[in-house]
């Protein structure tokens, strides 16, 4: 069954862990949680895909543990707190990780940080049409506020022809 | 009559907590963030609290995917520090408050707020940082400076309670404490945020424009930010940056005029953005107060 489409999918860059990823993705989560104890890291480093086999992931789910990929963990149900305990059986900082899912390098990833971060400008929504929340106080909140129906329908439209192009 | 004095805001990152364990906090980064909060420190050695409750969340480390309670309250008389991977943290078991805290679980489950009790629970970074933070370095054979009630929220698996749903249990706190008999200076405190992202393609995402609103409207006018939806948080303040619903626990649990002790905000630490408030009820009008209670005895006289 295809994913149900939410308000919080238009998010770029984001997989938001809910109720349907929790269900999906119990297996890693557990996995992850095993790590936590120093008998089960080694046994998991020992042999990695017999270890998974005790807890019955979908091969997609398997595939992506054992190639590290963070981003498709989280996508199939991985919860960042969890596949975290992952990155550090492997020995890396969080850092690391976080440079992984963003596909830059730690350096790169440090010195944006540092700069203030990774500005909302132009990550805000994929469609490119959620305007700046209206909880935000100051001029920019309420003009975005002003004509919030208007806007909104017009987007219902155009975003219906989206989502269905990407299916 | 136990009262709850103050309210405070603050960030719980868990590298705060691994720069104070390794002795980091006197390089350039770590004292930004440090400095930060030395005036607050000062201010609590002042107001001496007799408890404190603290809202703050868990990170798969008390709780794991088995079971996710959106509220729980920790009952228990001590709280040992967990171990998340790197030993439990140096700081000294958390003493709780027993009485106080089974006196709110049975006010506020009356209330109609459905809470999770735990009678016996480990407490991560989400609640020793920003303790850290207010008390200072406490060694770990010593002992922190107030018993504490744990309140966990949960803010990991989507959705967490709404904005609306947080303000009104930290109103439903609030009464509880005033109807606690004893004389009680009691704090709360909201923990988490504010604008940050850790997860996915989109990891590093910060809004100090989203974060300096949210500290003025928590000052000002709370009202405005129950209002809030989730997918605002998400989008603007980072999917991790959700874990702000948690400040209006304790927002919602002060009177609805308070003032502003102290605010301080830096950016980054390791991957978020540090806020961090006090906020003080004011002194009641206890001539009137004084006036009510003497027009009760009067009735309880003319009744007996």
């Amino acid at each position: 069954m295809a994913r149900k489409q939410h308000d919080y999918d238009d998010i770029p860059g984001t997989f938001v862990f809910d109720a349907e990823r929790s269900r999906r993705g119990f297996g890693i989560n557990m996995f992850c949680m095993s790590l936590m104890q120093d008998e089960n890291r080694k046994a998991f480093k020992a042999n990695e895909a017999e270890y998974l086999k005790k807890f019955n992931l979908t091969p997609e789910q398997t595939e992506a543990v054992l190639k590290r990929d963070y981003n498709r963990m989280l996508e199939l149900g991985g919860n960042i707190y969890f596949t975290a305990k992952l990155g550090a059986t492997d020995g890396h900082s969080f850092q690391h990780l976080a440079a992984v899912m963003t596909g830059s390098t730690q350096d790169d990833y440090a010195k944006m940080m540092l700069g203030g971060g990774r500005s909302i400008e132009g990550n805000r929504s994929r469609s490119g049409k959620a305007a700046p929340s209206r909880f935000l106080s100051g001029a920019a909140g309420k003009q975005s506020a002003a004509k919030p129906k208007a806007k909104a329908k017009a987007n219902k439209t155009k975003a219906k022809s989206k989502s269905a192009k990407r299916k | 009559m136990a009262r709850i004095i103050a309210g405070i805001g603050s960030s719980h990152v868990p590298a705060i907590g691994a720069a104070l364990d390794n002795g980091k906090t006197e390089e350039p980064y770590w004292k930004r963030v440090f400095s930060g909060f030395e005036k607050s420190q000062a201010w609590m050695r002042q107001t001496k609290p007799d408890v404190a409750i603290i809202v703050y969340n868990d990170h798969a480390s008390a709780f794991s995917v088995e079971m996710i309670p959106t509220f729980a309250l920790g009952c228990a008389a001590e709280f040992p520090p967990a171990d998340e991977g790197w030993g439990p943290r140096p700081v000294p078991v958390v003493q709780g408050h027993p009485a106080l805290a089974s006196h709110i679980a049975q006010s506020v489950i009356l209330d109609e707020f459905d809470l999770t009790i735990c009678n016996k629970m480990e407490v991560d970074h989400g609640m020793t940082v920003p303790m850290n933070l207010l008390f200072g370095k406490v060694d770990k054979n010593s002992h922190w400076p107030c018993p504490v009630i744990p309140l966990a929220v949960n803010v990991v698996m989507y959705p967490p309670p709404t904005g609306h749903r947080c303000f009104m249990l930290g109103r439903a706190i609030k009464k509880a404490v005033e109807s606690y008999p004893e004389d009680l200076k009691v704090v709360i405190f909201g923990t988490g945020g504010l604008s940050h992202q850790i997860s996915g393609p989109r990891a590093g995402l910060i809004n100090s424009k989203w974060d300096k609103s949210f500290l003025d409207n928590l000052s000002k006018d709370p009202q405005k930010l129950v209002k809030i939806p989730h997918v605002d948080y998400m989008r603007e303040a980072g999917a991790e940056g959700i874990e702000m619903v948690m400040w209006l626990v304790m927002r919602g649990a002060l009177d609805d005029k308070v003032d502003e002790v102290y605010r301080f905000y830096t950016v980054p630490a390791s991957n978020t953005a540090v806020g961090h408030i006090i906020l003080a009820n004011r002194a009641r009008k206890s001539a009137a107060k004084h006036k009510r209670a003497a027009a009760r005895v009067n009735v309880d006289r003319i009744r007996s």
